[in-house]
């Protein structure tokens, strides 16, 4: 009823190629920001803000730039997390070894080292496709984390291989408290995002679609799959990147190489897979979802022994969250290919024509 | 130069286990078409059914046999809730439910039996043969060599029966073209079924072996994953590629962390194997005897 | 008179092998420009291969490409595709997962001048040139009468939507030869003169030079200026279609020996 799109009228190919095309969407994502970039930090606890949402974004970061790898580019890849890892390592480095280098720049490298790794890595994919390309990505993973743990030099020669982040302050911007690593996180993603939208819409996003479709005719139209492949590639590391370096320094802020392990990146993976592949609002969707399932397991399980008075097996958390994850994954791969994100299309669609069925 | 072989044998012997697991993979990519990424997870959740009825005071041979058992019935399962619903859909898909194929066994395989790692006896000793140590100074130990062995004899037994018998033909006919199969009249299914709780057993065994030798634990699962690189080298689609795959990344896999390891920090064994893999790919796209693929528009 | 005009383009000796089997053997043809050249033959006959060697998807063993007076003896996909090449498939290629919209626009991507980092800020040069390149696409969609379903993704659109989507994507580029495989392949007849119009309008108006493969012989035999015949691999006729059709030997590869007919 509230939902239409009648009596919007497009009336230049500008307008049509806004980012966000219809009314009422422009006012809820208008309205979400100012929640989450006003109301959010006034009002949310600490647990909220540095357990819920801060690992949230971060890793719809890192969801978006795998989605921009498999999702759009149609490369599947295992080694996000070693991405993270450099992301991560290279900022460290960076703020350590080069005299008052701005942190934001620090970071900002730090995604560039990812992106040049990412292409590295990526050279495979010019002339192998499908499983082949996923098991290379295998050696990324494994190779990355254990040069980042074998080579002092990365760790600062810290006894442990555990590496606590220096304390920064991008932009004059102290990232001291809950909230204001919340709100740098939150400027940083949004940004990205943005950016994401852009590439998506643009002929660079064309042409990393039409390589995950039919890469064949994807050169027939002129398409260079090395230039398309490579891109992909090294945006998606970026974001990985960038992704690590703050997953470091406004999440955890003690980090060790082999916490960027091959079950973080399949993590990653899920997020994407669960959330639709190929789209932006489902890598947040899908990292919404893996955040927050522990948590409310963990919710149901202290509420199931409260009530029962039974014990439940120590462990059992975390084996039921398998199970829950797999079988999800199972589920939407057989029930629903495009993930969430195309539920919520769906119902989008429903709802401009309720409460006429057609 | 007798610690040289030690070394290779010791290599090789890891390689026919890594065959052994290989080889599971084979059979299910031969007939969905697909890189099962639960087989690590069958391996795991094999063992440690075995070992934890064991425990529970069943004998070995009937723990071994009831989870043989349950194998086919979870391969049931596997075909009917997963492989034929996504039949239609593309390759990736598939793999990627396996994925969560793999996650779902490995949770319930821990809920069940519990997070701990367990010992688990066949009751084959691990100590060198004595008149091999005696006669040339090379110690190579029973056990790896009755595993080896058993290893050997399934590959031989499952390359027989997928080559020489009427599943066997249905099963290449269903990787050669799934639509042109069902044609024909070929039990689809059935043929799964069947692939699937092969691939089950061979899992089972490769995972006692394994549990027997390191363990029953977590870890198992990783093992699967160094048949990435055995197949890539293998090819997706041959046993004896699987085999000789397996032969060179474990021979190779011990050779470079024993002589190259210590040279640039150890621990190499982790990523080795998968980028020996890479460079074999850069220069041999379809594996040692994998079908060479031409692309058709 | 053709005599005085050189050839757009010219094949000469082209032999094409996968292995032992010889797909294309020894075959020269030339193609005028402005003019529908149609290459028939039974199925298995090396048309496809033919189309796939003139736009490098395929690397002939012997023989050589000349284009527009430039003499090739490979020329890479993308290279063709610089050159003026266009081309649709037999078996659908469009990408799938895309909307008609991308799908033609994507069809002018080597339009596109704007970097990686214009694109990513969506600023200036990428911003005017995504309206100007989408406001081209328009009027291919215009033409071939696909607006209603430009907002569309591909997959969802029936088969002979999806052939009319595929010639839009080639014609999208501007091209100076467009390949055509069997543009009306599994069409019905209404859907086959529409096709028809579409190709005609785009050699009429436009002045592309078409390279046809088509079964339909009706079909061929009104829209083409002249066909080749191919007969496993090898050549066996060339010529206008009245004199194609009355060859002999088309007439038996495509029947059989007339001893075993009659």
């Amino acid at each position: 009823m509230f939902y239409r799109l009648s009596g919007q009228f497009r009336t230049s190919y500008y307008e049509d190629n806004r980012l966000i095309g219809e009314k009422l969407e422009r006012t809820v994502f208008i309205a979400t920001m100012l929640v989450a970039s006003i109301a959010i930090p006034l009002v949310a606890s600490p647990y909220l803000l540095s357990a819920v949402l801060i690992p949230f974004l971060i890793f719809s970061l890192a969801a978006l730039g795998l989605n921009i790898l498999t999702g759009f580019a149609g490369q599947v890849s295992f080694g996000s997390a070693a991405f993270m890892a450099i992301g991560a390592f290279a900022s460290f480095n960076l703020l350590l070894r080069v005299p008052a280098i701005p942190s934001l720049l620090a970071f900002l490298l730090g995604g560039m080292c990812a992106s040049a790794i990412g292409v590295l890595f990526g050279l495979p994919s010019l002339r192998i496709r499908g499983f082949y390309l996923a098991a290379s990505t295998l050696a990324t993973q494994f190779f990355i984390v254990w040069c980042l743990s074998k080579v002092g030099w990365f760790t600062n020669y810290a006894a442990s291989g555990v590496i606590t982040v220096q304390h920064v302050a991008p932009l004059g911007f102290a990232l001291d408290n809950h909230v204001s690593k919340y709100l740098f996180v939150l400027v940083v993603v949004t940004t990205l995002t943005v950016v994401a939208s852009n590439l998506m819409r643009s002929n660079i996003g064309r042409s990393w679609m039409s390589i995950r479709d039919m890469d064949v005719a994807a050169e027939v139209i002129g398409i260079n799959p090395l230039y398309a492949k490579l891109t992909a590639f090294a945006v998606s590391a970026f974001y990985c990147g960038i992704a690590g370096a703050l997953y470091s320094y406004a999440y955890v802020s003690t980090v060790e190489p082999d916490g960027f392990s091959l079950d973080l990146s399949f993590k990653i993976l899920f997020m994407i897979i669960i959330g639709g592949l190929g789209s932006i609002l489902g890598s947040f969707i899908g990292a919404a979802f893996i955040v927050l399932l522990p948590i409310w397991l963990n919710v149901f399980f202290s509420a199931m022994e409260h009530f029962s008075g039974l014990k439940a097996p120590s462990g059992i958390t975390s084996n039921v969250e398998l199970i829950i994850f797999g079988g999800i994954i199972i589920v939407f791969l057989v029930v629903e290919p495009h993930g969430l994100a195309r539920l919520w299309q769906r119902a989008k669609e429903k709802l401009q024509i309720w409460p006429l069925s057609h | 130069m007798a610690f040289f072989v030690e070394v290779l044998v010791g290599g090789l012997l890891a390689g026919v286990m890594y065959g052994l697991v290989a080889l599971g993979f084979v059979l299910i990519y031969k007939a969905s078409g697909v890189f099962n990424f639960a087989q690590g997870a069958m391996v795991f959740l094999g063992a440690l059914t075995a070992t934890g009825l064991e425990q529970q005071g069943v004998p070995l041979w009937l723990a071994i046999a009831m989870t043989a058992i349950f194998t086919v019935v979870l391969a049931i399962l596997i075909e009917r809730l997963i492989l034929k619903p996504l039949l239609a859909q593309p390759p990736i898909s598939l793999f990627m439910a396996t994925l969560g194929l793999a996650f779902v066994i490995e949770g319930l395989a821990q809920a069940v039996w519990g997070n701990n790692a367990r010992a688990l006896d066949l009751g084959i000793p691990d100590v060198p043969l004595e008149w091999l140590l005696d006669s040339t100074g090379v110690g190579v130990s029973t056990f790896d060599l009755v595993a080896s062995i058993i290893a050997l004899a399934l590959i031989g037994v499952l390359s027989a029966f997928f080559s020489l018998t009427k599943t066997g033909r249905a099963l290449r006919a269903v990787a050669d073209d799934t639509k042109a199969a069902l044609s024909v009249g070929i039990p689809l299914e059935r043929v799964l079924i069947i692939v699937w709780s092969a691939a089950g057993l061979v899992a089972l065994v490769a995972g006692l072996l394994w549990g027997a030798r390191n363990g029953v634990q977590y870890s198992l699962t990783l093992v699967a994953l160094k048949a990435f690189p055995v197949l890539i080298i293998g090819g997706f689609s041959s046993i004896p590629g699987a085999f000789a795959g397996g032969l060179i990344i474990g021979a190779s896999e011990k050779l470079a962390d024993v002589y190259i390891g210590p040279m640039i920090g150890g621990g190499i064994e982790s990523w080795f194997p998968y980028v020996l893999a890479l460079l074999f790919l850069l220069v041999r796209p379809e594996g040692l005897f994998g079908d060479r693929i031409i692309r058709r528009v | 008179m053709q005599n005085a005009i050189p050839p757009l383009l010219q094949l000469r000796g082209i032999s094409l092998r996968f292995g032992g089997v010889a797909a294309l053997a020894n075959i020269s043809f030339d193609v005028q420009e402005h003019e529908v050249r149609a290459i028939i033959g039974p199925n298995g006959a090396g048309k496809s291969s033919m189309l796939n060697v003139i736009n490098g998807i395929y690397c002939p063993q012997e023989g050589e490409i000349v284009f527009n007076g430039e003499k090739r003896t490979r020329m890479s996909t993308r290279m063709a595709a610089a050159a003026g090449f266009a081309r649709t498939f037999q078996n659908i290629a469009l990408f799938q997962g895309m909307t008609v919209l991308e799908n033609v626009v994507a069809g002018r991507n080597l339009k596109f001048k704007a970097s990686l980092l214009e694109q990513a800020v969506w600023f200036g040069r990428a911003r005017r040139e995504e309206a100007a390149q989408r406001e081209k696409a328009e009027e291919v969609i215009e033409f071939m009468e696909l607006e209603r379903y430009r907002k569309k993704v591909v997959s969802q659109l029936p088969y002979g939507l999806q052939k009319r989507v595929e010639l839009a994507r080639a014609l999208a580029a501007e091209p100076r030869i467009l390949l055509l495989d069997e543009p009306m392949a599994g069409m019905n007849a209404e859907e086959k003169r529409e096709m028809c119009r579409f190709i005609l309008n785009s050699n009429r108006r436009d002045g592309t030079t078409i390279i046809l493969i088509e079964h339909d012989m009706s079909v061929v035999m009104d829209i083409s200026d002249r066909i080749v015949v191919l007969d496993y691999g090898r050549k066996i006729a060339d010529g206008q279609p009245k004199c194609v059709r009355d060859n002999d030997e088309v007439i038996r590869a495509y029947l059989g020996r007339s001893e075993r007919v009659g």
